[in-house]
């Protein structure tokens, strides 16, 4: 123990209390959890993970205690001693109570993620009606109707708590039983720790934003470039990076310099572990809890069905790997044919390190670990171009750009608007052949402009004075036509509140990528599932057609470390006010180079994934570099609510509170 | 300074609130540039070149400074005491005192200037002085980071001051006076502090260069560097 490190943690109320929390010694729960069948091989094993809590009423106390995952300890702030927080298993239908005690020496709050509940209850410090957080010393009782059922999480809403540890995970039996069957059930909850001040480390990023960026291509990268691009394709490639002053490695504000990745709050050295029998099936509840990281998740020899998105079910789909964006959550179900142990792998998204748990069928047993990924570039779609950007943003290049693409590469921004850039007409039936786009077959994203493109040939329409340099080097292209599809949108408009020192970019062509599985996952042999592949199992729950469009921005300057909306952080906007009852359709236009996982409280985000009859339910919803991206949100609970950039050092900025009225 | 102390022990004890207005704290940044020993044709050099900020995204407080020091004397010195305040996404505008210490006789400017980054990723502190008597300097400086590996980083770096009138005093000639090449190679142990080797080349030119040589004194010099860079 080390309370030097944390002197704002000293506090005589927990010493007693503080046990060492170490990787596997951590006391409570059991392997894996095994709410299913097979518990005697569970309860053989050494215990792991958070302990489960059941029913309808909760005790759970905030609190701080002694941690060590990286060989230096460190107080973590847990709940009931616990790090991650307890998982809690409610009954849809039920009406649960959860008295909620607060022993740190500063306020602290629980929001229940994805929940919907009274806004009384949502536990966001300021915003939700009448709560002002829970003072030290002090209890609150939250009590609310469970009305859904599936995976979400629980987490603090007050300071940096959730990056020190305060989150934990939330399962909901349907009163229905889901329409798919399981033998096992494991809930398999991502995180990021580290050992440093979360206010030293958002202190690091303001005063050197890539401070935790080991990444940057160096060198050796612009040596390999100009042997095998030449000169002229090189400069070309690096241009309009190096004139807009960003880096093509920018996936990721804090990595794993910092950052030990956790599987059930176990390091990758200790790994988690699930057990299974041969020919089980095994669902995998996956939950990214994390303060700032996305994760790619797969289990190399397995193939992952993927039934339930945010904790609402959808068609299942069969794929190698999946994105997490930061609070996202995606239930898989698994079935391993063999007497193996299979490595489940959650690689972050810049490449700095991993997760890792283990499906076993005999504790003694664990699997290969692969190797991390090869970094990728970001690419100009990435930065809100069109992918007519090509290599070079001039019309010189432009041909050659095309030239150099290889057959079959994935460019972001390639869709269906693509068509109508062409001058060609929407293909009637698309949307429908995509997605009865087998799974083994293309790759994902791939469509039918691309087979155009793979061609090599010059799309007309190009280069007819559509495209105009600007005097800052961007590049400006005349908007597309609106179209009646929903994945075809007008031109965007910048508010003028979005020129300013607080931002450094605006994408002037931002592009729906929902078939894009994103920077670092394009085209790498495997199945990767995309939003274009959710699609609700029931039907849409309000088939009115939006009231009005809310189109938000994106901004920030990553130099200076500055996020907000439309380029006003949350402390200078007003609050968006909605109509109790109505419609909305909410239009993200992501005028940065990362990605953003939206959050709104309170009412969910109907995702415009390709057929408005199925539209899946999310709460967070990632916004890609560069890209836009629609939901549909009927407003249907009142009261003040937060929404949010999930990223927790994005979030003091890019928040807007929302009141419905 | 007292409000300064406070607000610093407010943002430091104040458990931010994520419902809002915690995204810009109260921070401070010292950045030791360089704390070098040059190896210079006659007497070895000791300098010192470091800057401070504290305050807000987009407002701050700067003090910059600049020290030689030969054979334990100080022979040049200078400091800036600046109000920064950002006006574009990688530009903030600087205003302010400068005031030279030594050489004697000391002088007073003042300062205006934009530090930001250009496009290429230069980093660029452009400076416009204007003093008492009506002296003008203007004072360009530009760097550049080229990573070897990510943390074997070559720094190229130029400066060049250009001055509207003679100053005996200070051998200072009206026009290009002089211009300071550099190329340091660091090793970020962390990135907060690096031990760096380099060279150094200075020239200086027109009517500066006659003083030079009319007190004696080199007009272009080649100088090896070894020395620290740190922030915190």
């Amino acid at each position: 123990m080390n309370d030097n490190n944390r002197p704002k943690y000293k506090g005589s109320v927990m010493l007693t209390r503080r046990r060492f929390v170490q990787g596997l010694a951590m006391g409570g729960a059991f392997t894996g959890m095994g709410l299913g069948a097979g518990s005697v091989l569970a309860a053989a094993l050494q215990q792991q993970g958070p302990q489960t809590l059941r029913g309808t009423d909760f005790n759970l106390t905030i609190g701080q205690q002694a941690v060590n995952f990286t060989g230096t300890p460190r107080i973590g702030t847990t709940v009931n001693g616990s790090l991650p927080a307890p998982i809690l298993r409610w009954r849809e239908g039920d009406i649960v109570t959860l008295r909620v005690t607060n022993l740190l020496p500063e306020t602290s709050s629980i929001h229940w993620h994805g929940i919907i509940l009274p806004s009384a209850m949502d536990g966001v410090p300021g915003i939700a009606n009448g709560f002002t957080g829970i003072k030290p010393g002090e209890t609150f009782t939250y009590q609310f109707p469970v009305t859904q059922s599936g995976t979400y999480w629980y987490h603090s809403h007050s300071g940096f708590q959730e990056q020190t540890g305060l989150y934990g995970p939330i399962v909901i039996d349907p009163r229905d039983p889901d329409p798919f069957t399981y033998d096992r059930d494991y809930v398999v909850m991502f995180s990021d720790w580290t050992d440093e001040d979360p206010t030293d480390v958002y202190a690091k990023l303001k005063k050197l934003s890539h401070y935790y960026n080991f990444n940057e291509r160096t060198h050796s990268d612009l040596m390999k470039d100009l042997k095998e691009k030449g000169l002229t394709a090189t400069w070309n490639d690096r241009k309009m990076w190096s004139q807009m002053r960003m880096s093509q490695r920018d996936f990721s504000d804090v990595t794993g310099q910092t950052y030990t990745f956790l599987t059930n709050g176990q390091t990758p050295a200790d790994g988690w572990t699930g057990l299974f029998r041969k020919g089980e099936k095994v669902r995998l509840r996956f939950i990214n809890g994390s303060a700032m990281t996305f994760f790619d998740v797969r289990i190399p020899g397995l193939k992952m069905t993927v039934v339930a998105a945010d904790g609402q079910n959808i068609e299942p789909v069969l794929v190698d790997e999946f994105r997490m964006g930061v609070a996202e959550t995606y239930d898989v179900i698994v079935e391993p044919e063999d007497d193996q142990a299979y490595t489940i792998f959650a690689q972050d998204i810049a490449r700095s390190g991993f997760a890792r748990g283990t499906l076993t069928p005999d504790i003694s047993l664990t699997a290969a670990v692969p190797e991390i990924d090869s970094l990728p570039n970001l690419e100009h779609g990435d930065m809100g171009m069109n992918m007519m950007g090509g290599a070079g943003h001039d019309m010189g290049s432009m041909n050659e750009g095309q030239h150099q693409m290889p057959s079959g590469t994935v460019m972001p921004g390639m869709d269906h608007s693509q068509h109508q850039m062409g001058g060609g007409q929407m293909m009637p039936g698309m949307k429908h052949e995509e997605q009865q786009m087998p799974a083994g077959g293309m790759m994902p994203g791939m469509d039918h402009s691309q087979h155009e493109m793979s061609g090599g040939s010059l799309m007309p329409g190009m280069g007819q004075g559509q495209h105009q340099m600007m005097a800052d080097g961007r590049m400006e292209i005349k908007p597309l036509k609106p179209n009646p599809s929903d994945f075809t949108a007008g031109p965007v408009h910048h508010a003028p509140t979005e020129y300013g020192p607080q931002v450094d970019m605006r994408s002037d062509e931002p592009q729906y990528r929902l078939d894009d599985p994103g920077v670092g996952l394009r085209n790498n042999g495997r199945r990767v599932l995309t939003y274009s592949d959710l699609r609700n199992l029931r039907t849409t729950y309000d088939h009115r057609d939006p009231d009005r469009e809310l189109e938000l921005h994106l901004t920030g300057n990553m130099g200076r470390y500055m996020w907000s909306i439309n380029g006003v952080k949350h402390s200078d906007a007003e609050p968006l006010r909605w109509r109790l009852g109505e419609r909305i359709r909410i239009t993200f236009v992501n005028d940065t180079m990362m990605n953003h996982p939206m959050h709104l409280h309170g009412m969910w985000s109907d995702l415009e994934t390709g057929d408005n009859n199925y539209l899946p339910r999310k709460h967070t919803v990632i916004v890609q570099p560069g890209a836009r991206i629609s939901y549909r949100v009927t407003v249907d609970a009142e009261g003040g609510w937060a929404y949010h950039c999930h990223l927790l050092y994005h979030m003091p900025g890019m928040f807007r509170t929302v009141i419905v009225s | 300074m007292k409000n300064i102390i406070a607000a610093i022990m407010f943002v430091g004890l104040s458990s931010t609130a994520m419902a809002g207005g915690a995204d810009d704290p109260l921070l401070y940044k010292v950045m030791i540039d360089k704390m070098e020993l040059r190896n210079t044709s006659g007497p070895n050099a000791l300098v010192l070149d470091a800057d401070a900020w504290i305050g807000y995204d987009l407002n701050k407080f700067w003090l910059k400074t600049d020290v030689e020091r030969v054979n334990g004397n100080t022979e040049e010195a200078e400091v800036q005491f600046l109000y920064s305040r950002a006006i574009a996404p990688f530009w903030d505008f600087q205003a302010g005192w400068r005031h030279d210490i030594k050489p004697k006789p000391t002088r007073d400017y003042l300062a205006l200037g934009f530090k930001g980054l250009s496009p290429y990723q230069f980093e660029v502190d452009a400076g416009l002085f204007i003093g008492e008597s009506g002296q003008v300097n203007v004072r360009l400086n530009a760097e550049y980071e080229y990573l070897f590996t990510q943390k074997w980083i070559l720094s190229p770096e130029i400066e060049v001051n250009v001055f509207s009138e003679d100053d005996a005093q200070l051998g200072i000639g009206s026009g290009l006076s002089d211009m300071e090449l550099g190329l340091r190679l660091r090793y970020e142990v962390r990135r907060e502090f690096a031990p760096y080797i380099g060279v150094n080349w200075t020239r200086k030119f027109g009517q500066t260069a006659d003083f030079a040589k009319a007190g004696g004194d080199d007009t272009s010099d080649v100088q090896l560097v070894a020395g620290l860079r740190i922030w915190f």
